[in-house]
């Protein structure tokens, strides 16, 4: 059980029986007032921003959170399966909570799963991945427009501009942050 | 890593406290103004002990624990017993400890002013508060139009009066009577009036409800408020002020309310201040205010948050 002075950025906590993090948190205190804890709490199932204002004498109950490591097995119907690394159990994720790492998305690649209660909410993707280029058109040398840049789609389907000597068939490695081309893969 | 070697952590924290210069040394000039203007009034300055057996019993104000006691949080009960010793001006420029309370315009360690004065009342400590303001920046040869994060702070006299009622009627979304009502109180006067009150001019907001004034005289002429006021400057609590209540049985029967509510909160309940109470009768008509020199310091150097007017925040120790 936390309370209200127990409150940062970073806390998770349980509010109508969904894990919500707290991302930004200020503290007032008017005159012999009492105190004030003003959150911005994120919705980790969701990702739905919530404003409240705490009070000294508000408690909370902190979200049952794990992390596990998972391997990506495949796809189907909008739906994303994984494979504990320990327990061998399989679980799913919803497209909408796979968001852009479906982007990232190849068979065997271990990530790190968020469970809430034991069920799947979300994922973390390692920083970086390598990916088969499937897709690249030659570079049109002069195309000022383009730049030093040229497109090229990745075996996940996402596309990304890369430098022009990348070609079909070469793995680039891909910072999962930012959605950037890092280097190619030697 | 060896002494005198690049640690870039040390460093930073070098830089840091070297950027608060300008702000130190202001504060320093502000803290000397202050003495001077008190001393010309023939105040007497006082010093009384941070370490004390019983912290006024307030229920919102939580006190560090030390030493078998408590760090004061405030220097008030110690200076009324003063007051009815017969010292009838006397100030104080001290360190105040408050449990908990850490913000970006709060410090659990921080700087108050606190001076108390026989014959008058909140009224007449409302104009002398204004003349104190106005008297150091003279001396600090600053200008009485300040700049304050993008807008016009304009220090002189006579700042704005109103009472909390006007304030509610003004700028909240509810009267006060349904604040009061539904404990919404404290969070209406931080949310939506604070922000709104104190440009350019800064104003006192007076006659707050009597359940939120524990130490304070109840108003003759306004029902149900107290002889309290709270000063305000570009949005930022500066001062509380109110006209002492020197009734002994009152003042015990308050108390008592008060230890009961943190008790009820689980809070710690702390020891009846027996002394005070006993020496309340010999205490002459009289206001006081406690004045939040670091927020000042803010105010006049146009800083945001609190950090940068203190050599160190706790973070940094």
């Amino acid at each position: 059980m936390y309370n209200a002075s127990n409150l940062r950025k970073g806390l998770k906590i349980l509010i109508d029986k969904e894990p919500y993090v707290v991302v930004d948190f200020q503290f007032t205190k008017p005159g012999k007032g009492q105190a004030l804890y003003r959150c911005k709490l994120r919705n980790m199932i969701n990702g739905i921003m919530l404003d409240r204002t705490y009070r000294s004498v508000d408690t909370f109950e902190p979200a049952n959170l794990e992390q596990r490591k998972m391997q990506y097995l495949y796809s189907q119907e909008n739906h994303f399966h994984f494979m504990d690394l320990q327990s061998y159990d399989q679980s799913a994720l919803s497209a909408e909570q796979v968001g852009d790492a479906k982007n990232y998305l190849i068979d065997n690649l271990e990530v790190d799963m968020l469970l809430f209660d034991g069920r799947p909410i979300g994922l973390t993707l390692p920083n970086f991945v390598d990916l088969l280029v499937t897709r690249a058109d030659p570079w049109a040398k002069g195309d000022s427009v383009a730049g030093d840049s040229k497109p090229v789609t990745l075996e996940t389907g996402y596309t990304l501009r890369v430098p022009p000597f990348i070609e079909e068939g070469i793995k680039i490695t891909v910072d999962t942050r930012t959605g950037e081309y890092v280097t190619r893969v030697k | 890593m060896s002494p005198g070697s690049n640690d870039p952590s040390s460093l930073r924290e070098r830089e840091t406290l070297a950027a608060r210069k300008p702000n130190l040394r202001l504060r320093a000039g502000l803290l000397q103004a202050i003495r001077h203007f008190f001393t010309k009034r023939d105040y007497l300055e006082v010093e009384t002990p941070y370490l004390i057996p019983a912290p006024a019993p307030e229920l919102h104000i939580d006190a560090i624990p030390a030493g078998g006691g408590f760090l004061h949080t405030s220097p008030e009960l110690c200076m009324k017993r003063l007051l009815a010793a017969g010292y009838p001006k006397i100030f104080q420029i001290c360190k105040c400890f408050r449990q908990g309370e850490r913000g970006s315009r709060h410090l659990p360690e921080f700087t108050l002013l606190e001076w108390y004065r026989e014959e008058t009342d909140y009224l007449g400590l409302m104009d002398e508060c204004e003349e104190m303001v106005v008297f150091v920046l003279e001396e600090l040869g600053l200008p009485p139009r300040l700049e304050f994060q993008g807008r016009t702070l304009d220090l002189q006299r006579p700042w704005k009066r109103f009472t909390v009622q006007q304030s509610f009627e003004r700028y909240a979304s509810t009267s006060l009577e349904r604040a009061m009502e539904s404990g919404r109180f404290d969070e209406i006067l931080a949310f939506e009036i604070e922000p709104s009150i104190g440009f350019p001019k800064p104003v006192f907001l007076y006659h707050y409800p009597s359940a939120l004034a524990a130490l304070a005289r109840l108003s003759k002429d306004a029902p149900g408020c107290a002889e309290r006021v709270e000063l305000y400057a570009a949005g930022v609590e500066l001062a509380n002020a109110f006209s002492e209540l020197t009734d002994p049985d009152e003042q015990r029967a308050r108390f008592e309310k008060e230890l009961a509510k943190r008790e009820e909160q689980g809070k710690t309940v702390y020891p009846m201040p027996g002394k005070f109470l006993r020496a309340l009768p010999f205490m002459p008509e009289s206001a006081g205010i406690a004045f939040g020199v670091d927020r000042l310091v803010m105010l006049l150097s146009n800083q945001k948050e609190i950090d940068p007017v203190v050599s160190f925040t706790p973070e940094e120790l």
